[in-house]
């Protein structure tokens, strides 16, 4: 152990949202849950969870309808890629942006 | 019960790893450190050392073996040269940020281009800010001692350990050396527990991204931000120079060897000039000065045992009163000075009397360092006080140049 004098301090931290910061503006793509393909959307049982997995970022919910939280998902797909169903679709963010120049 | 030997540099280190029940060793052959690693090699194979050896096809890969070894608890070691220290480079970084309390023996050798197996210390001085502590032994005794010493030390401030020794002037010659008992090294060095400690059962993230300010984590603690790590990693260094001082007490106490952790003077007690050189090169001063002593000069030779931390005030104070510091060295920094020079300048800068300073570059790629030579450049330096104007008696001179 340490000697008692010394605070070692090091970045060692609880993995969960929020951990390098508000990662949600990063995002240029951003992951669509079709809950029609989702396996434990549709089979309404605990099962799959890949998604929440493979986060590395946390932000995927251990649910039935497993949620996204965009405030510190960046949009990096790797959701997408273990989908073993494919219900995850990139979706560009330009797709969600509002007030464009035409409007 | 301890053991009295003759044997080499490198297989003195070998049996302190061993004394120390290191459980991971991971090193890439490079000379002269080659017969360091194979004597582990060959103690683990013989089940006479409880460790696991990994070979592994770099020494970046080596140093990321130990990190990882460290992370899980575990006491790792390994060891290298020259441009295999370089090569290391990036991780030595990444393992003092990490707070793993590491020992690698650097056994010194030239750096290439071109290429050279010889000794001088330009590989650990290119890494002298990379946030290791950095000692230099001068004997095979100091090597097995500082190598237990370095474990004890790592594991108590939690900062990797540099133990340098001087290629093939103590990795390959024989020499005697006294070898700790083993059940007094188990109780001088305790069992090694590491706070983060990676374990399933509490996952956490280790050295991810971390953001310039502080912030609060998702249980809302208050993590530091990489500035802050950093001078964390600094002041403790800094403070890690006490704790080397009690270990080295400590040490003394249970194996009767020990006194000089940081500094190791010989005849300086009365002296005007005093030289100031780290490793086998300290020693090889001792003849200088007992030949210059018998001409009535006062002349005595101060080996640093510790150059980072750097011991600032306490190599001051030893020198601040002495009317020239003769700072002999093998390595520089190029287009500048001798690292050890500017350190040394720096230090005694605040002292209203502070002594002449003259730099020496000697011995890089091995060229043999005359004792001759020594004599001469010193008495020289002696004789004359100030050789010239401020600019020249700041230049470095080298040593022993065939051109």
């Amino acid at each position: 152990m340490p000697d008692s004098r010394f605070k070692v301090l090091t970045s060692a931290s609880t993995s969960g949202p929020g951990d390098a910061g508000r990662t949600g503006s990063w995002r240029v793509e951003r992951p669509i849950i079709d809950y029609s393909r989702c396996t434990p959307a549709k089979t309404g049982k605990a099962s799959c969870h890949l998604c929440w997995l493979y986060c590395p970022d946390n932000v995927v919910s251990k649910t039935l309808e497993p949620k996204i939280d965009l405030e510190y998902c960046k949009g990096c797909g790797i959701c997408a890629e273990e989908c073993p169903v494919k219900a995850i679709e990139m979706v560009s963010e330009e797709q969600f942006v509002k007030g464009g120049e035409d409007e | 019960m301890s053991e009295k030997l003759i044997d080499s540099g490198n297989n003195a280190a070998a049996m302190a790893v061993q004394l120390a029940a290191a459980e991971v060793i991971a090193a890439y052959p490079i000379t002269p450190q080659t017969p360091l690693t194979e004597k582990l090699s060959e103690l683990i194979a013989a089940g006479k050392m409880d460790a696991e050896y990994v070979a592994v096809e770099s020494e970046h890969s080596a140093l990321g073996v130990c990190i990882g070894a460290a992370s899980a608890g575990v006491r790792a070691f390994t060891a290298t040269s020259s441009n295999g220290l370089l090569y290391m480079s990036e991780q030595l970084h990444w393992a003092a940020g990490s707070r793993l309390p590491l020992v690698m023996c650097v056994v010194n050798r030239g750096i290439g281009a071109p290429w050279s197996v010889w000794n001088d210390h330009q590989d650990a001085m290119s890494q002298r800010d990379a946030g290791w502590i950095q000692i230099f032994a001068k004997d095979h005794q100091e090597i097995v001692d500082m190598t237990l010493k370095a474990f004890r030390l790592a594991e108590l401030v939690h900062i990797p350990v540099m133990v340098n020794y001087d290629g093939y002037y103590l990795s390959h010659t024989y020499m005697p050396f006294e070898l700790p008992d083993a059940q007094t090294v188990r109780e001088f060095l305790p069992t090694y527990d590491y706070a983060h400690t990676l374990d399933p059962e509490k996952p956490e993230s280790l050295n991810t991204v971390t953001l310039p300010d502080a912030r609060n984590d998702i249980n809302g603690v208050k993590q530091p931000g990489y500035m802050d790590i950093r001078h964390n990693l600094h002041q403790e260094m800094r403070l890690a120079l006490q704790v080397w001082e009690e270990i080295d007490a400590d040490f003394q106490q249970r194996f009767g060897r020990g006194g000089t952790p940081i500094l190791d003077p010989y005849r300086c007690d009365d002296a005007d000039f005093v030289v100031v050189a780290m490793g086998t090169l300290a020693n090889q001063f001792h003849d200088v000065v007992d030949r210059l002593r018998d001409e009535g000069l006062k002349v005595g030779v101060l080996a640093l045992q510790i150059y980072r931390p750097f011991p600032t005030a306490i190599i001051a104070e030893a020198l601040q009163s002495v009317k020239a510091v003769l700072v002999y060295e093998k390595g520089l920094s190029y287009g500048n000075q001798g690292a050890l020079y500017a350190d040394l300048k720096s230090a005694l800068y605040p002292y209203p009397n502070r002594p002449q300073l003259h730099n020496f570059i000697v011995g890089l790629g091995g060229r043999d360092i005359g004792t001759e030579d020594l004599y001469q450049t010193l008495k020289t330096a002696c004789l004359q006080e100030a050789l010239g104007t401020p600019e020249q008696n700041d230049t470095p001179q080298w040593i022993g140049l065939q051109l």
